[in-house]
């Protein structure tokens, strides 16, 4: 049976060809992460110094200066997120597992948080801006110029839809029987629900939490013409601020060397605060009653 | 040892032959002396407002959901009024001439002429660009993960997909502008050019490495995590009975890759594809870094051109007149309606195969 014979050799050598091509792919996705990350440690470790993180940026071509500003700017961007981001998406995740499940209600609120997901964050920009800054809305004295404030508002709402499902994923997997056992002793069910089934899965909601925060301290367009960027120190929520992914984005197009050092250094800086918190993640859904979710 | 105080709740049942309406024949009211136990659970008011209130908070976080996205839309749509009275639906296809050169001309701030058409183009040729390089790799990565790889590099295999779809856009721009535009600049594009010239696709005209090439290069990237970690899903919930029944017929590995998993999986591959495809759409960032910012149409991928994303992160901020300023805003409605569609749509087709098995991928 020659045929027989050679059709097998045929097979077995697809089989082999597409094993090593899949090592090839995997090869080739694995190789720009570490070169990124290898060339983003290695220029970002060699201008990073304490004037990083004390210092305002020195005038255009002058030697110097650090990026204070802009990680001040940034704590106070994310700290405005959070505050409306984290409520308001562990809110909807405490209904989407608790009161709402298999509803239609449910699944079009976990549908809708998907898709606000998916919705380019430049859009956001676009709608904070029209919503907030365009000088058209004057009837308040926060609103129709740039400011921190709208900055913040940009990107709480694009913390809502991860903190809402993570907040979900994390409470489904809490079991049945530590409700039933808060419940039958009497507990009223929002008791139940803020410190029984939210406490027990506290440290993957927290996670989730510093994912949702993680990602959008990366976040540039939606402050672009929200929160503009600001040269000097600034706390003010009235005022245009600075946060550190705007600054990489101008200095990494300035045509100076300097400024240039100081945008490799505050991308290791995010970069750093990202990790941590992906692995925390990690860390977190592997083990305890947790497991397995995210 | 005190003895323990009789407890009761609830009042002693009404004798059976009491009738409702028979007021004279209710026994009163035994005084129950309350115990500790009870003051503390009356003094906690009434749960049953409580938790109603607590029900009302949650579902209203929940519909916040919708309200963003009605809000986002409804701002979008009143601020593009402008641009969509003056050029209609014209907007996203019509050229106009340059008077004095002859040569067509798409943008045009300072006589208020906007066409969308360049932004449009750049935005779809580098999302398909970055579609092209990133499904082979990231199906063959979820391939390798999900039924080649040993078990101990699984682990940190998916963690560094994860990571790399963590790094914000900023810094694989920065990347890119550093690393990826010299690279492609010295070394891939003199190639191209000299093997894939005569196609047109690639002309040598311009030096400096930025343009729709670079651009999706760098998209296919920034996709690559998403289109792998949900293939990867789907995959894993195909059950492993099938699997097994494909081996037991004597197939080889890949056999049994293709007809037990991927044909179980595909609806929801070509899911993680378009979800790919939505997030390249609306990338902003690197994608402005790299592609050149000029508002141009051409046939060769090495040239300059622009994205949707990319020139409202580019121009909007300097926007000269409140048409232009429309115009960019309505260049975001459309952004956002398409990927809303893309996305919904991404969505139905991965749920339609992971429905019902806990989500194991990211």
């Amino acid at each position: 049976m020659k045929g027989e014979n050679f059709r097998s050799r045929i097979r077995s050598f697809t089989d082999r060809a597409v094993t090593v091509l899949a090592i090839l792919a995997t090869a080739l996705v694995v190789t720009p992460l570490v070169v990124i990350f290898g060339y983003l440690i290695f220029k970002g470790a060699s201008s990073l110094n304490l004037d990083f993180f004390t210092k305002i940026p020195k005038p255009e071509g002058e030697s110097g200066g650090g990026m204070a500003n802009a990680i001040v700017g940034s704590g106070v961007l994310l700290g405005l997120a959070s505050a409306i981001g984290v409520p308001i998406g562990i809110g909807g995740g405490v209904f989407l597992a608790e009161f709402g499940r298999g509803t239609k209600l449910a699944n079009s609120v976990r549908f809708t948080a998907d898709v606000l997901n998916g919705v380019p964050s430049i859009v956001m920009g676009l709608a904070a801006y029209a919503l907030i800054v365009s000088p058209h809305v004057n009837f308040l004295p926060f609103l129709g110029h740039f400011s921190a404030f709208s900055g913040g508002i940009a990107l709480g709402i694009m913390m809502i839809p991860t903190v809402c499902r993570t907040t979900e994923e994390m409470l489904l997997m809490v079991p049945h029987a530590v409700r039933e056992a808060a419940l039958g002793l009497g507990v009223p069910n929002w008791r139940s629900v803020l410190s029984i089934t939210l406490k027990t899965a506290s440290p993957g909601i927290i996670t989730g939490c510093m994912l949702a925060f993680a990602r959008v301290a990366g976040e540039t367009a939606p402050l672009l013409f929200t929160a503009l960027g600001n040269s000097f120190m600034s706390t003010s929520l009235n005022q245009p601020i600075e946060a550190l992914p705007l600054q990489i984005y101008v200095y990494a197009l300035s045509p100076y060397d300097d400024q240039h050092r100081l945008a490799w250094a505050g991308a290791l800086v995010l970069i750093l605060l990202i990790v941590v918190a992906v692995s925390l993640v990690r860390y977190v859904t592997s083990r305890g009653v947790l497991k397995g979710a995210s | 040892m005190a003895p323990v105080p009789e407890i009761r709740i609830s009042q002693p049942p009404i004798p059976r032959e009491a009738k409702v309406n028979d007021e004279r024949r209710l026994p009163a009211a035994p005084v129950v002396e309350t115990s500790p136990i009870r003051q503390y659970l009356l003094s906690r008011g009434n749960s049953a407002l409580a938790d109603r209130i607590f029900h009302l908070l949650m579902v209203l976080c929940a519909l916040s959901i919708f309200a963003i996205v009605g809000l986002i839309a409804w701002q979008l749509v009143m601020n593009s009024q402008l641009t969509w009275e003056k050029f209609g639906l014209g907007f996203f296809y019509k050229t106009f001439k340059n008077p004095i050169t002859n040569e067509p001309l798409f943008w045009d701030p300072v006589n208020e002429r906007f066409s969308a058409l360049p932004f449009v183009y750049g935005t779809l040729v580098s999302s398909f660009l970055a579609l092209l390089i990133a499904v082979p790799l990231g199906v063959g990565l979820a391939i390798f993960l999900t039924e080649m790889s040993p078990r101990a590099l699984r682990g940190p295999l998916a963690f560094l997909t994860e990571l790399l779809a963590a790094i914000p856009s900023v810094i694989y721009g920065l990347w890119a502008v550093f690393v990826l535009v010299p690279l492609l600049r010295e070394y891939v594009n003199p190639l191209f050019v000299r093997v894939f010239g005569w196609t047109g696709f690639f002309s040598d005209d311009n030096p400096t490495g930025l343009g729709f090439f670079a651009g999706g290069v760098i998209l296919s990237i920034m996709i690559l995590p998403i289109i792998s970690s949900l293939t990867r899903e789907v995959m894993s919930a195909v059950p492993h009975s099938q699997r097994e029944a494909v081996l037991a017929l004597g197939a080889t590995r890949w056999e049994m890759i293709r007809m037990g998993v991927l044909r179980n999986a595909r609806i929801g591959i070509v899911g993680a594809i378009i979800l790919g495809l939505g997030r390249a759409l609306g990338e902003t960032m690197a994608v402005t870094m790299v592609i050149g910012n000029t508002p141009e149409i051409h046939r060769s991928l090495l040239s300059n051109g622009s994205s949707m994303a990319a020139v409202i992160a580019n121009e909007f901020t300097e926007a000269v007149s409140d048409m232009h300023r429309t115009a960019l805003i309505e260049i975001g409605l459309a952004l956002f309606i398409v990927t809303i569609i893309v996305n919904a749509f991404a969505q139905l087709l991965v749920w339609a195969v992971t429905r019902g098995t806990p989500s194991q991928a990211h």
